[in-house]
């Protein structure tokens, strides 16, 4: 448990290292998320690596264990709203209609892209 | 025991393991009640804790930054939790590998109408030019959106209010919504609540189905690192 613990943080500590060496546009625990996904394809090809967090059901079940409460991770930025409160007096209104509006055009246009690219894709393979 | 039972509630209102039991605490009961209505999408644990936790802050006058000395705990794992959706991604990959070019594709249009929709929609309400920017990264996972807040000088804390806020209500709404619509595909399901609420709409999708999930973990991951390049390019050509 402690070791596979160690080492999720420790590929987020990579990815942090090298986000900030290289000047990456991007976030470091998602660089980090690319480390542990890469390792994980290793192990299956290379016996060699399967050794402590890596065998068994080690950092699959710790990681599982912090997806499982994914909700609860975001409860304390949430609660900032209470800073909040003045300006959502003001214009509050208006931002719960916008993101609620922009929520929605942003859930149908993705799915309808992601489908009707998918089914393009496997008409394409069906004719040849 | 302290002889005034209030210099004991100032010695504890001011301590982390107070706060930090409070928001564990608050989440178990609203996830137990959440669990019993079935998943029920108006039963949203994060919306129902943090409205219950906030009460409770303005009622005994705690300040924000006293509650997140002790929240901070639970908030600092959102790190290691992106680094463990490789999980589900390695577990998944050939489901993934599969659909690679819709998920790009769904991608790229996804957060160009994310990060357009809220600027346009925000300056025809005539919102001041700091909330617009501030409201541009809503629909990536907090930290990112204030970092790109950050650097445009806009609002960060405005920002992850607005990511909380979008997050929840692309967890209410993807349900009924994709329902309606039809859509059985729980890999363009989750992938669009991954890309348009982040780690609440992800939270909300492994609710559902196990698929779904893993699409919006990737979307999710993968909106981050779009919209972090998209947004100040819209900024420069939408906002007046």
């Amino acid at each position: 448990m402690i070791a596979s613990l160690s080492l999720i943080l420790l590929c987020q500590l990579a990815g942090e290292v090298m986000v900030r060496g290289l000047g990456l546009p991007m976030p470091g625990p998602v660089v980090g998320m690319l480390i542990l996904l890469l390792l994980l394809l290793a192990r299956d090809r290379f016996a060699l690596l399967a050794k402590g967090p890596l065998q068994g059901d080690g950092v699959e079940g710790a990681s599982r264990g912090l997806l499982a409460h994914l909700s609860l991770l975001f409860i304390p930025a949430g609660v900032g709203v209470v800073q909040k409160l003045d300006l959502l007096a003001e214009h509050g209104i208006a931002i719960l209609l916008i993101l609620a509006v922009s929520v929605v055009i942003t859930l149908l246009v993705t799915v309808a892209t992601f489908l009707v690219s998918s089914r393009l894709m496997t008409r394409g393979k069906q004719i040849p | 025991m302290s002889e005034n039972p209030f210099s004991l509630w100032v010695y504890l209102s001011q301590s982390p393991l107070l706060w930090l039991t409070v928001t564990l605490l608050t989440y178990a009961v609203v996830d137990a009640v959440s669990l019993k209505t079935n998943r029920h999408a108006l039963a949203n644990p994060v919306l129902h804790s943090i409205w219950i936790i906030g009460v409770f802050l303005l009622a005994t006058g705690t300040s924000y930054t006293t509650y997140f000395g002790g929240a901070q705990f639970v908030h600092f794992l959102l790190g290691p939790a992106t680094v463990a959706l490789a999980v589900p991604l390695y577990e998944n990959r050939k489901v993934v590998a599969a659909a690679i070019l819709p998920m790009l594709l769904a991608l790229v249009i996804g957060s160009i109408t994310a990060i357009v929709s809220v600027v346009v929609l925000a300056q025809m309400a005539g919102l001041p030019r700091g909330i617009v920017l501030s409201l541009s990264s809503k629909s990536v996972t907090a930290g990112v959106a204030m970092g790109i807040s950050e650097s445009l000088h806009a609002d960060p804390s405005l920002t992850a209010v607005s990511v909380v806020l979008t997050g929840i209500m692309g967890a209410i709404i993807v349900t009924p919504l994709m329902n309606r619509t039809g859509i059985t595909d729980f890999r363009a399901r989750g992938f669009a609540v991954g890309l348009a609420a982040h780690g609440i709409g992800t939270a909300r999708a492994f609710q559902v189905d196990a698929v779904a999930g893993v699409f919006a973990g990737i979307a999710m991951s993968l909106n981050a690192l779009v919209t972090s390049l998209l947004v100040p390019l819209a900024v420069t050509l939408l906002v007046r």
